[in-house]
């Protein structure tokens, strides 16, 4: 276990990333942008955010590449969820 | 081959192939694994439900988003207080390790209080003001299912990180078993984080 790269700085700061990524979400929605363009903000923003408690709070950034492949898999069945139902969403 | 199957009788792997530390940590990892495709399925459910509507309301101005925020913000937090009570702990500091996970408990707690009290709310007051009952009408249902299992999850948490704390308390788990809890109550606050993305702000 790489214990020295979990220091107590480094999660604190992780805490704040997360903390201002969530205030500029909610932010946005207030600010009344165009539908799309708020969708693929807050999609970009909450990856970014689930992203970075796996990385760092989940220590993924720190096990083997295999055990990423492993947590990333789901993801990967998701996306292939969604285009199974593509007949269904956009019917000719 | 009869070689390689006497060595496979004879010798016991001594430890887990993708996590050397612990069987129970690869062992959490294929079960969130598997709990991320059940929330996984149930938001691309929720996502073609939704694009299928012609009526689906504004989650904004039906669930309202500011005591969601502060919800997201405690689990955030909880999460920092794992880290830190997982960091005390292989340190040795246990007093330490204790207020740590006691606050990430009473977090998780505070959580559901919350999530109760929204509910309650919801259903009382909000839902019957703009016509949607909990019955006729698929936005209900799948709010109720989607946040409903996530607060199973919470639910789970707290009990789980109950459970370890008394059993470090008595001498019996130690930083790996504390680790194992904490990548759990982190999946729980990543899951919400999409959950108060795509169910409430979008």
């Amino acid at each position: 276990m790489a214990t020295a790269a979990h220091s107590a700085s480094a999660y604190i700061r992780i805490f704040w990333i997360l903390l201002v990524l969530t205030i500029v979400e909610v932010a946005l929605v207030y600010m009344g942008l165009p539908k799309m363009l708020l969708a693929g903000l807050l999609v970009i923003f909450a990856v970014w955010k689930a992203a970075l408690v796996a990385m760092h709070f989940m220590h993924l950034k720190f096990e083997k590449t295999t055990l990423a492949v492993v947590a990333l898999t789901p993801f990967v069945l998701c996306v292939f969820l969604i285009l199974m139902l593509l007949p269904d969403i956009f019917p000719r | 081959m009869s070689e390689a199957v006497a060595v496979h009788d004879a010798v016991e792997p001594a430890e887990a192939p993708l996590t050397p530390e612990s069987w129970g940590k690869l062992g959490m990892w294929l079960f969130l694994a598997g709990d991320a495709m059940s929330f996984g399925g149930l938001i691309v459910g929720y996502g073609i439900l939704r694009h299928a509507s012609n009526n689906w309301p504004v989650p904004k101005d039906v669930l309202g988003i500011n005591l969601t925020a502060f919800m997201t913000f405690l689990l955030i937090v909880s999460s920092v207080w794992m880290v830190l009570a997982l960091a005390a702990i292989q340190e040795g500091d246990k007093p330490k390790f204790k207020k740590f996970l006691g606050l990430v408990i009473l977090g998780g707690l505070l959580f559901l209080g919350c999530q109760a009290y929204e509910w309650t709310h919801l259903i009382t007051e909000r839902l019957p003001h703009v016509g949607i009952s909990f019955s006729t009408h698929l936005f209900a249902t799948t709010f109720f299912v989607l946040t409903g299992f996530h607060g199973m999850h919470v639910t789970g948490g707290v009990i789980y990180n109950t459970s370890v704390f008394a059993a470090v308390s008595r001498g019996r788990y130690v930083a790996k078993h504390v680790e194992i809890a904490g990548l759990y109550w982190h999946f729980v606050d990543l899951v919400w984080i999409l959950i108060f993305t795509f169910v409430y702000l979008l």
